[in-house]
């Protein structure tokens, strides 16, 4: 090195040594950072790909429809018209799919109904609500009620 | 698995803390070494000369426990070995991610290059000198330059005062940064304050002075080395101001909250008496910073002999790590034992053999004393001459 | 220089310009293109939700739908979504100074329905208020990640990248609504996801489907058709801690003072 005293050599290795180092950082980020990092913002493009991959476990009213079309006339006429089948029925992706081999779970009538109709003080005033215990005598809701049509 | 002392309503995702016994451990750890580092710039820069005897100490402490440090974020962290992502993709916006970079910059530019130039002729002398793998670790460390010259080392110590003088703000910011983490953070209440980096920096001090006011009376009863008295009071002294502006920060926090008074108060002052009774006032208040503050006042009130200096000095040392380990816990944990709906509380449950539990943090607080035992004996802290000194005149 | 060399440079220049877009253009499309269904336009949709409060029967079936459909742990007590019951005692006539606190409850975030505590002649009021990621359109969360693993995706959807969190726990510190917790099987951060594999392919999130009075409705404010421009106009619609400025997306109809 042109003009270095010879009694500061060691700090030039020293020097040297850093820059060394800080090369070899940027080249493992060269290596390593992620495809596509950064195209939309600071994070991996493929992150938002991964997030839609994932598999249907509900099928949503529509898909119901191709075969069960006069359950949703029924429905679409009573009070529970809003009612989405698998809100009552369960996750049915699968019987879309395949139809003879997954068929939906037995419904526990009155323990489902009460989610949603056992008297309650939080609920607003404008749901229909009962003390099931006293108003079934005993009985399973659906003896009297049609689910899929309600009496408005 | 609900925490058992579950009271009123927490969020679901509430129940159980986030950051354990391990997020309290680093920002204790990072304080000894800015606060160690602190004490040594003071000789160093400001001139003081009755603290030289701990100067080297000061180095080694800091350095022993920078190198525990990362450890036990390493250890908390759900995927450690991801850790380097924070070099390739530092997220400009989180404080966070300045940590690797901090880190790197203070360990490698300031402190192992100040403790290299401050050893050099040592290392220089013991790599002719030694043999086998100590003599090749030696060899390593003088960079292939055995130049020990008068003009040499005058450029050695140009260059270390000038590398101490950008360390001071270095040692602000790799602890500094860690207060940032948790003033910034506007969803919680009892940690969202610009106070927090300079009451975290201050407490840093404080416990920085006196790790190294006691590893120092350690290490010399250890080697049957006289105390140096004038050092000692000066420490004594510098530790009593630096809490004095610590308390005083702190009880700004605590009055200017309670004055405005806003809808957190409630929830976090029944906090503080009831949860957090033991750990912030018992612990942190009394135990860690009114006991020692009466006990340093005193020291500067009134003449006392040597040896109750002495055992003043240790005793204030002690309980005041103890406080300041305290107040770490108290933010640390004290943030996430109530709701953010103001409306609960929950309780920290510590394991004790599991990754965050008590026996890991015990080891990482231990560690850095072994380490710190090894570099003693690789870059002696004192020599022959510094071992009977006279006492310095007085300041 | 001369001539030839000149020209060498510039040819070389041009060679290394055009492998670097053609290698950063193949890097993008490497990383897998962001649309997954054939005609979905991540530029074209800004997600919403709107939350009627007035019609929340406290059912639960949303959380427990949104637990099937998007494999969190049933008995686990964190949730991607919750519903709390609040109740607000009456004030007392003869105090009125007093404060009084809202009794919230939320077991099993909701997950079997609340059993009836506050009987008949009960004073105050009390409701259900569903909660969820807001995805905010400033999000904390978004700005304390150190590595970039949590993100708002073009369309407005608060998304976390599992392969790339390194399980920090700030983004769960930084959240002011409590919607993100750690899960144990993959040691990273996890949260509602705005069900971004059923919304990018037309459908409605998993809660939105099972909601039985409609009390949830997905929105996309970037649809001119899309009915929630017409709610948000004819409701009172408030966002949860709107100080803290997060730009929350969750607009709530008939949402109470006291609920935090």
């Amino acid at each position: 090195m042109l003009g270095v005293p010879r009694d500061g050599e060691h700090l030039v290795r020293l020097v040297l040594l850093f820059a060394a180092g800080v090369l070899l950082l940027l080249v493992v980020r060269a290596l390593f950072v992620p495809a596509g990092f950064g195209d939309y913002g600071h994070f991996r493009t493929g992150a938002i790909a991964d997030a839609g991959k994932r598999q249907n476990v509900f099928a949503g009213r529509a898909a119901c429809a191709e075969c069960h079309g006069e359950v949703l006339t029924a429905l679409a006429k009573g009070s529970h018209a809003k009612v989405g089948c698998e809100s009552c029925h369960g996750a049915l992706a699968a019987q879309v799919a395949d139809a003879d081999k997954v068929k939906p779970v037995a419904i526990e009538v009155v323990e489902l109904c009460s989610l949603c109709h056992a008297k309650n003080q939080a609920r607003p005033k404008n749901q229909p609500q009962v003390d099931p215990g006293p108003h079934a005598e005993g009985n399973v809701c659906t003896e009297c009620h049609d689910a899929h049509a309600p009496a408005a | 698995m609900l925490p058992h002392g579950l009271e009123g309503f927490m969020y679901p995702n509430e129940m159980e803390l986030q950051w354990s016994i391990l997020i309290v451990l680093y920002p204790f750890l990072t304080g000894l070494v800015a606060g160690a580092f602190i004490l040594a710039s003071l000789e160093r820069v400001f001139n003081i000369e009755a603290i030289r005897p701990t100067y080297r100490l000061a180095l080694l402490t800091a350095l022993a426990f920078l190198i525990v440090a990362p450890l036990p974020l390493q250890l908390h962290l759900g995927h450690p070995e991801r850790a380097f992502e924070m070099f390739l993709t530092p997220h400009l916006t989180s404080a966070m991610a300045m940590f690797g970079f901090v880190y790197l910059w203070y360990l490698l530019a300031v402190l192992v290059i100040e403790i290299w130039l401050e050893w050099r002729p040592h290392i220089v002398e013991q790599a002719q000198t030694r043999t086998g793998i100590l003599k090749l670790l030696y060899r390593v460390m003088t960079l292939g330059s055995n130049n020990v010259s008068p003009r040499a080392l005058a450029i050695d110590d140009r260059v270390g005062r000038f590398i101490t003088v950008i360390g001071i703000p270095s040692a602000f910011l790799l602890h500094g940064y860690v207060g940032f983490i948790f003033g910034s953070v506007k969803a919680n209440p009892w940690w969202s304050t610009p106070l927090m980096p300079i009451v975290f920096l201050f407490s840093a001090i404080v416990s920085g002075i006196a790790a190294v006011l006691l590893i120092y009376v350690f290490y010399c009863l250890s080697k049957g080395i006289k105390l140096n008295m004038a050092c000692l009071d000066t420490m004594g002294k510098f530790l009593f101001y630096a809490f004095v502006v610590d308390f005083g920060l702190e009880m700004l926090d605590l009055v200017h909250r309670n004055y405005e008074a806003d809808e957190s108060l409630k929830t976090l002052n029944f906090m503080a008496e009831t949860r957090l009774f033991g750990s912030q006032v018992v612990l942190q208040i009394i135990v860690g910073t009114l006991a020692p503050l009466f006990m340093l006042g005193l020291t500067q009130l009134v003449k006392l002999t040597e040896q109750a200096r002495k055992v003043i000095f240790t005793v204030a040392a002690m309980l005041t790590m103890v406080g300041i380990f305290a107040m770490r816990w108290n933010v640390v944990i004290g943030g996430q034992m109530f709701s953010k709906s103001f409306l609960g509380y929950t309780t920290f449950k510590m394991g004790f053999a599991t990754r965050e539990g008590l026996l890991p943090a015990l080891v990482l607080l231990v560690l850095p004393l072994f380490i710190l035992w090894a570099l003693t004996r690789l870059f002696p802290p004192m020599d022959e001459a510094e071992k009977e000194t006279e006492p310095a005149p007085d300041l | 220089m001369n001539v030839d060399r000149r020209q060498f440079l510039a040819q070389t220049t041009k060679f290394l310009l055009l492998t670097g877009v053609a290698s950063e253009a193949w890097a993008f499309v490497e990383s897998g293109r962001p649309q997954d269904a054939p005609d979905y336009d991540l530029t074209r949709h800004w997600w919403a939700m709107f939350i009627d409060i007035e019609k929340c029967i406290g059912c639960g079936r949303c959380v427990d739908a949104c637990k099937v459909e998007n494999d969190v742990p049933a008995e686990a007590h964190f949730s991607r979504t919750w519903v709390e019951r609040y109740n607000i005692p009456a004030g007392d006539v003869t105090n009125p100074k007093a404060e009084s606190t809202p009794r919230v409850d939320s077991t099993a975030g909701g997950r079997h329905g609340f059993p009836e505590i506050y009987p008949e002649g009960t004073s105050g009021k009390s409701f259900y208020v569903p909660k969820m990621c807001n995805h905010c359109a400033h999000s904390p969360c978004v700005q304390v990640c150190p590595v970039g693993a949590t993100f708002e995706s073009p369309d407005g959807v608060v998304l976390v990248d599992k392969a790339y969190c390194i399980g920090c726990r700030y983004c769960v510190q930084a959240c002011p609504y409590g919607c993100r917790f750690i899960d144990p099987r993959t040691n990273t951060v996890d949260k509602c996801t705005l069900c971004y594999h059923r919304i990018t392919k037309g459908l409605t999130t998993a809660c939105c489907e099972v909601c039985p009075t409609a009390a949830r409705q997905l929105g996309d404010l970037k649809n001119p058709q899309d009915p929630i421009h017409e709610l948000l106009r004819t409701h009172t619609v408030q966002v949860l801690k709107p100080y803290m400025a997060t730009g929350a997306k969750v607009y709530y109809n008939g949402l109470d003072g006291a609920v935090r």
